[in-house]
């Protein structure tokens, strides 16, 4: 039986920081390779067609082969190959949308924080109206309006995911503002550009990128949530929510299609995520554990 | 009270910015007309929806009747249903509002329940247990989680129906699958709150003094605790809405996140346009309230 260990000192932490940083970036940067060389390492091209070839299931299965590991789709095309060649899309529209959103949230955040005044209150206020959006509402306005894309996605994820960049700068801003580095960098004549990029932002460094790499996880996640309601790159393309969408059709004959789509979403956002909590611990121990 | 104020002040400008980004993206996308009307209309039709739209006033002019338009609730036709947008998303708001009341009870009762338990046992094994839980969960796809739900208590077992809404058994799988979008977060916020609330003084004097174990958790660090997750039930209605989106989809649950889906695949505008405004409101009214009530139980957040 365990002992509530509530009001005892802290012991160390079985599963600290350098085991999700390890866990995290090996899971990270062997999807990022598997996207990279996507057109090298995938056994076919994931668009190919073979209809006598339909519903294949993976190797371990008993009609399964190792001709096509993961088996085949409903129009007989590579599993593998697709998942492959998802990756590449995924992890794209994550990373593009988190700069997108990172650039517009960090220079609002920073200017507010500096300039104060009539700035900082329209910028904040907008901050606070702009939370209570869901990204999710906006990318479907977006989506029925102009269809389906890459750059469509990126922009409207990017723009609907500035705001937490403000917040953070923005607080950020107003604390380093007052420190002995940045008056003295004021009182050499500094102009307000050059403290703020120079001075300013790399201090920023490392809560921004525990940030954005969390918001990389979660934008992953809008992405292939948006393919799988049919509202992200249109139908023959290979993205994960593609395939799942496609293989949720053919749940009862071949739920290998989805389950296996789905393994690659979590196993890619699980180790983003892993990196980004290991990375936060690290960086800021403070705010560790928090949300 | 200024900070009521002020709070009662944003819910409009949210409300603005919604509408504001609609309008944008409605008239970046090219002619309106072309959208409403779909490829068969007469151009007897589009002269006369031109004129009806405005189309010729200048941008602000016609900004100002767009969101006259929206507040009367006048979205113009669902060109599916033949009938008013604003009728046909209003019928399906009952069956996301109930799903949505399902998802966050079991929500906030389980990610409290798991976050005091993470607490009481730190770093030993339920703790890492259930924070392994919990991170595992935030990274699901949830309409994933749907799809295996499916194949395991309605494919496999035969316990509960796939889809559909009415008897009980068909809300079970939808409550389950919209509640682990948000549940994994208030887990991990209310660990964190009850251990920094249990490094309080007052805790540690509750101690000094002799009060149990269980009753200091309750009685003194549950309480004061809470504020952070009431915090967070305000900013996670959005998410859940969204994630009604997705749930509704896999279960052919009739609400408006469905209806929304269909429509867009249908082109028909309005009720998109409708139902992302209904649905923007009830988000906005949500997180008022949500902030109200916190602002009423904690003098801390009045003063700010």
């Amino acid at each position: 039986m365990l002992a509530p260990t509530a009001f005892t000192l802290p012991r160390r932490r079985l599963f600290g920081p350098r085991l999700k940083i390890g866990i995290g970036a090996v899971l990270v940067l062997a999807m990022v390779a598997i996207a990279i060389l996507a057109p090298v390492i995938a056994p076919y091209d994931p668009y190919e067609q073979d209809l006598m070839l339909r519903l294949r299931p993976p190797f371990w299965a008993d009609r399964g082969s190792w001709a096509h590991p993961l088996g085949t789709d409903n129009f007989g095309r590579d599993l593998l190959s697709r998942l492959i060649h998802g990756s590449r899309l995924s992890i794209m529209v994550g990373l593009c949308a988190m700069c997108v959103a990172l650039t517009l949230g960090t220079t609002l955040g920073i200017l507010a924080g500096y300039l104060g005044g009539r700035v900082e209150q329209v910028v904040m206020r907008f901050a606070d109206a702009w939370q209570a959006l869901p990204e999710i509402l906006l990318a479907i306005v977006t989506v029925a309006v102009f269809g389906g894309g890459v750059w469509v996605l990126i922009l409207v994820l990017g723009c609907a995911g500035w705001e937490v960049y403000t917040r953070v700068t923005f607080n950020l801003t107003r604390s380093l503002r007052e420190r002995p580095f940045v008056e003295a960098a004021i009182a050499a004549g500094a102009g307000g550009g050059y403290v703020m990029w120079r001075h300013l932002l790399p201090q920023m460094v490392p809560v921004l990128t525990v940030i954005a790499t969390l918001q990389v996880a979660q934008l992953i996640l809008q992405e292939t949530a948006l393919s799988f309601l049919g509202l992200g790159l249109p139908p023959p393309t290979a993205t994960w929510g593609n395939i799942l969408a496609e293989g949720r059709e053919r749940l009862l004959v071949a739920p290998w299609i989805a389950n296996l789509a789905g393994c690659a979403i979590i196993a890619l956002v699980l180790g983003i995520n892993l990196l980004g909590n290991g990375l936060r611990e690290k960086l800021d121990p403070k705010a560790a554990g928090r949300g | 009270m200024a900070y009521v104020l002020r709070r009662l002040a944003l819910a409009p400008v949210s409300l603005l910015l919604v509408v504001l980004f609609v309008f944008v993206v409605l008239r970046v996308s090219g002619d309106p007309v072309a959208i409403y009307l779909g490829i068969d209309a007469t151009p007897e039709q589009e002269a006369l929806l031109r004129e009806q739209l405005g189309l010729d006033d200048p941008l602000p002019v016609q900004f100002l009747h767009f969101l006259a338009d929206l507040l009367r609730g006048d979205f113009g036709n669902s060109l599916q249903f033949r009938a008013p947008a604003m009728a046909v998303v209003g019928q399906r708001l009952g069956a996301t509002l109930e799903l949505i009341a399902y998802a966050l009870s079991l929500a906030v009762a389980g990610g409290i329940l798991g976050g005091l338990a993470c607490a009481m046992w730190n770093d030993r094994l339920p703790d890492l247990l259930l924070t392994g839980i919990a991170v595992a969960g935030q990274s699901m796809p949830s309409f994933w989680l749907g799809i295996l739900l499916i194949q395991l208590f309605a494919l496999d077992l035969g316990w509960l129906p796939t889809s559909g809404r009415g008897e009980w058994e068909q809300a079970v799988l939808p409550t389950i699958t919209l509640a682990t979008f948000i549940l994994p977060n208030f887990v991990l916020v209310t660990r964190t709150a009850v251990l920094e609330t249990m490094r309080e003084q007052f805790v540690t004097t509750a101690r000094a003094r002799g009060v149990g174990g269980a009753r200091a958790l309750f009685r003194h660090v549950l309480p004061n605790a809470l504020n952070p997750v009431i915090s967070l039930l305000g900013m996670q209605i959005g998410r859940l809405m969204g994630g009604a989106v997705v749930t509704e989809t896999v279960f052919a649950w009739p609400g408006v996140g469905r209806l929304m889906v269909s429509a867009i695949f249908q082109r028909d505008l309005p009720v998109v346009i409708a139902a992302v405004f209904i649905v923007a409101v009830t988000i906005i009214l949500a997180s008022l309230l949500v902030d109200l009530v916190q602002a009423a139980i904690d003098p801390r957040i009045r003063m700010r």
